[in-house]
């Protein structure tokens, strides 16, 4: 019998099995889950490089049997081009969330694209600076209230909301630059579907590539998980349309 | 086999860190060191490393961090506003414990100041200019020559101790020309790769981690007084001064860099004049050479800190000496550099005629 026995679900090797910091209802895990998924399937587990932000992903090197290094706030890019430049031949991924990436990283970010060098960022968008108690991030949605926009977030005060792939889609250097969101198993499915397309624009040498996720962050937003999914549904995608903005020919 | 080439310092000390073994550059144009950048662009690709322009000093400074993570032999260099933007990577390189040199042609500041030549970023290379308790290895030489040497030394101490080692020089330096012999070339292929170097696993039975994080108190205290150990261990053993015509000596100039070649000039002149100066100059700024200044106790009856800048470096021969030896100072900022005669006319208004 024992044989008939098939494998369906397994923890992925290079998971490195430990009880994560994440609060109940955040979507880091699905998005660490899809990496980890993604390194052992696409057999990268010893070539992969992986760059960690400052926000509550800070201890992502923790979870994973890869090799990885912790960077300045916003600074993952530029430590990622400096291991691609000495390291070319393995894969190199940062993972940010929304103010490392949109705010105080705006600028290695944007010329990381421009470069186009086949690095890979994964972009956790959760709307507020999670880590630090949730205060106002570049990706906060006008109204939303935080811990820095007591009354809402106003434009007139805050300014506007960053649409960070449609800006880096502007630009030649990259080869593939998308919106998933994380709420639902089916988008989670188009997600990972998403990041395997930015894992093998790097693994082919094609160019820059990034995957915004939409995320929650139910402590902050005060909202249970259940509610904080419906938010990103109803809320948060209104203004961040999911889809894919840049896809070079030969990304699949 | 060597021979002597007249080179500009700027270029000259990049031919240096790259027979040094040199074969990642990230780096900023800023004055006056861009001939160095200028030089890796073209120089790099045919040794078989690469050139990175990045998009500003701090990109630079942790492109320099993900290479260093790599193990390789990597620099930067720029001059002081773009060695500020740069502190913050300096700390995290030193918290994480990899090695990389980093080489600042100092230039007349506060702010954007001017381009000539200064020694006013002495306490922050020295003493901190990043968060946290951490030191770098500072080499300050005082010709293209000794700075060629010193690129060698650069590299070879920051590997062994896993530190960021700086080298300091000003636009003088950087912008002269000088016949220079590069006497060694270290073989890439010989270098060992470290085994802590996040190069992925490629058949290693565990993940490398680099990290300056560690939440724990104990454990951030442990580290701690584990980089304090090395620094104290650095201090023992890689201080470095040269000491001209102080065998007799019963006066002495403290200086280092520009400031000191200049002084070899008033110590002979004054010598002319049956004035016994002699010149210490630390050839490590940090490890200061306390040691070896404290040395001269007993024997000299003064000491004059010269320096392109406002008592830094008087600041460390203070504590070395300070009420056991009557000390004066003679500083010019801004980008002024004095010449032999004004350093003399300040020692003896300072100590008499010396007699």
């Amino acid at each position: 019998m024992a044989e008939e026995m098939k494998v369906i679900y397994e923890r992925p090797k290079s998971w490195a099995n430990k009880v994560t910091h994440y609060c109940p209802g955040c979507t880091h895990g699905v998005a660490h889950r899809l990496i980890a998924e993604l390194v052992d399937e696409m057999d990268l587990i010893d070539k992969t490089i992986a760059v960690w932000p400052v926000g509550c992903a800070v201890f992502g090197y923790e979870y994973f049997n890869f090799d990885s290094v912790e960077a300045a706030h916003g600074r993952a890019p530029a430590m990622a081009t400096g291991i691609k430049v000495t390291n070319p031949d393995d894969f190199v991924f940062t993972y940010q969330g929304d103010g490392d990436i949109a705010s105080i990283g705006m600028a290695e970010v944007v010329h990381a694209a421009a470069r186009g060098w086949p690095i890979t960022v994964i972009f956790i968008n959760n709307g507020n600076y999670g880590m630090t108690g949730g205060q106002m991030a570049p990706t906060t949605l006008l109204g939303q209230k935080t811990t820095t926009t007591p009354m809402g977030r106003a434009p007139q005060l805050n300014g506007y909301p960053i649409r960070l792939p449609e800006m880096l889609a502007q630009l030649d250097g990259p080869a593939y630059i998308a919106r998933v969101s994380l709420d639902s198993p089916v988008n989670i499915r188009k997600a990972k579907a998403s990041m395997r397309k930015a894992f093998n624009a790097q693994i082919r040498g094609i160019g820059f590539s990034l995957v915004e996720c939409l995320s929650t962050c139910p402590t902050n937003w005060q909202l249970t998980p259940v509610e904080s999914m419906e938010r990103i549904r109803k809320e948060v995608m209104a203004y961040y349309p999911l889809g894919e903005f840049k896809v070079a020919e030969g990304v699949l | 086999m060597s021979e002597k080439v007249l080179m500009k310092g700027a270029e000259a000390l990049a031919e240096g860190a790259i027979r040094a073994g040199c074969r990642f550059y990230f780096g900023y144009p800023i004055t006056p060191q861009n001939e160095t950048p200028e030089y890796m662009s073209r120089r790099l690709a045919e040794v078989g490393g690469r050139f990175v322009q990045a998009e500003s000093e701090v990109a630079s400074i942790n492109m320099v961090y993900g290479a260093a993570c790599a193990g390789v032999r990597v620099m930067t260099s720029s001059s002081s506003p773009g060695i500020s933007l740069m502190q913050e990577g300096i700390s995290y390189i030193s918290g994480s414990g990899v090695p990389c040199v980093v080489m600042n042609a100092m230039r007349g500041g506060p702010g954007l100041g001017n381009v000539a030549p200064a020694q006013a970023d002495y306490l922050q290379a020295v003493k901190g200019g990043g968060n946290g308790d951490y030191k770098r290895i500072v080499l300050a030489p005082a010709s293209i020559q000794e700075g060629v040497d010193l690129f060698v030394d650069a590299f070879d101490l920051a590997d062994k101790y896993r530190m960021v080692v700086m080298v300091i020089v000003d636009g003088l330096i950087g912008q002269m020309m000088e016949p220079v012999e590069f006497k060694t070339t270290v073989d890439v292929a010989s270098l060992k790769k470290p085994d802590w170097a996040t190069t992925g696993r490629h058949g290693r039975d565990h993940a490398n981690i680099i990290s300056s994080l560690m939440m724990d108190t104990a454990t951030l205290e442990k580290w701690n007084l584990e980089l304090q150990a090395k620094y104290a261990q650095v201090t023992e053993t890689e201080t470095r001064i040269e000491e001209y015509e102080m065998a007799d000596a019963e006066y002495a100039i403290v200086a280092y860099g520009t400031m000191a070649r200049i002084a070899k000039t008033t110590v002979r002149t004054a010598r002319a004049k049956g004035v016994k100066l002699g010149l210490l100059r630390p050839i490590t700024v940090w490890p200061f050479p306390t040691k070896q200044l404290q040395k001269y106790v007993g024997q000299i009856k003064g000491a004059l800190t010269v320096e392109l800048a406002y008592r830094q470096l008087f600041e460390d021969v203070e504590l070395a000496l300070c009420g056991k030896v009557p000390l004066g100072w003679y500083g010019r900022g801004g980008g002024v550099v004095p010449g032999p005669q004004e350093i003399l006319a300040a020692f003896e208004e300072q100590f008499g005629k010396g007699r």
